[in-house]
């Protein structure tokens, strides 16, 4: 929940850290509450307080508090990884993916060797003279043939979003 | 000195392009719109002190990661690459499970299998005691 820091009550991380008062319509206050200073100090080291602002000012007032937050996180991964910042994440994730694609992929195929080998099961009407069976019919009755959906439809998750992509940044 | 064709980055801030500029290296004139991003959420100061921190030969992968991070922003302005990650989160999710159902499907064939190998070696027995029944005058 989104916190509020009124004019009277203490100033929000934001103002305390740009050492200014903070006006009851503080744009920050609600987002960077003065018990978390690092929230801020993450966040203006990497985007500057009047980009922040800015970008907040953009955004729809209820989806500021999720915006902060991927800000934030943002911030706190490119302070840890200076070079690829959250984009790191994103390529260990995309190759999960892809791997976890290739394995369905595999284990999709067995499935249907699997239901093909039981539609070519014997059916007990070749064995003799007597007719043992009296409807005729093959004992794989639920042999029917299995096919799955794979949600990539033989892509990589290679969508809109991905504008980087991991050789061609 | 200064470079006969301004960077990106120079000719948007409008001002000289140095010889050591920086920023354009990772910024050419080219692409205009690749430094407008991330000049409108890292800003210009930012990026060029992100950069100057980094050794030169990792500074054009540093780049292009912010310039995909600026334009996803620019894209998503409430989630950015966040949005990504829970997107890929999600799709892993959706693979494991889908994995563990055909996995045990498979399993469920296997089991069937066996148990129709199991029924026909039955039957072929009865038959052949029938046939040698039948045989018997």
């Amino acid at each position: 929940m989104a916190s509020s820091s009124s004019y009277s009550n203490s100033p929000c991380a934001a103002c305390k850290f740009l050492r200014r008062k903070c006006m009851p319509d503080c744009i920050f206050a609600p987002y960077f509450p003065p018990e978390e200073p690092q929230k801020f100090a993450n966040v203006h080291k990497i985007f500057g307080a009047s980009n922040v602002s800015k970008l907040l000012n953009e955004v729809a007032p209820h989806q500021r508090e999720d915006a902060v937050n991927s800000l934030a996180y943002e911030a706190e991964a490119r302070i840890k990884d200076p070079v690829y910042g959250c984009v790191g994440a994103i390529s260990v994730l995309q190759r999960q993916v892809i791997r976890l694609q290739k394995e369905l992929d595999a284990t999709n195929a067995d499935l249907i060797r699997y239901a093909c080998n039981a539609n070519e099961m014997p059916t007990s009407s070749q064995f003799g003279r007597r007719n043992m069976s009296h409807g005729g019919g093959s004992f794989g009755q639920n042999s029917g043939m299995y096919y799955h959906y794979s949600p990539w439809n033989n892509e990589p998750s290679e969508d809109s979003n991905e504008r980087g992509g991991e050789g061609n940044m | 000195m200064s470079h006969s064709t301004r960077c990106a980055a120079c000719k948007s801030l409008r001002r000289r392009c140095p010889k050591d500029c920086v920023l354009a290296p990772y910024f050419p004139p080219t692409n205009p719109q690749r430094f407008a991003c991330v000049h409108k959420i890292f800003g210009a100061s930012n990026t060029t002190k992100m950069l100057e921190q980094l050794p030169l030969h990792l500074r054009a992968v540093a780049a292009d990661c912010m310039s995909f991070e600026a334009s996803s922003r620019v894209e998503d302005p409430v989630y950015g690459t966040v949005g990504i990650i829970s997107q890929l989160q999600e799709q892993i999710i959706e693979a494991q499970s889908e994995l563990v159902k055909t996995k045990s499907e498979i399993a469920f064939h296997n089991a069937q299998q066996q148990l129709q190998q199991q029924q026909m070696q039955q039957l072929q027995m009865i038959n052949a005691i029938a046939q040698e029944g039948e045989d018997w005058p």
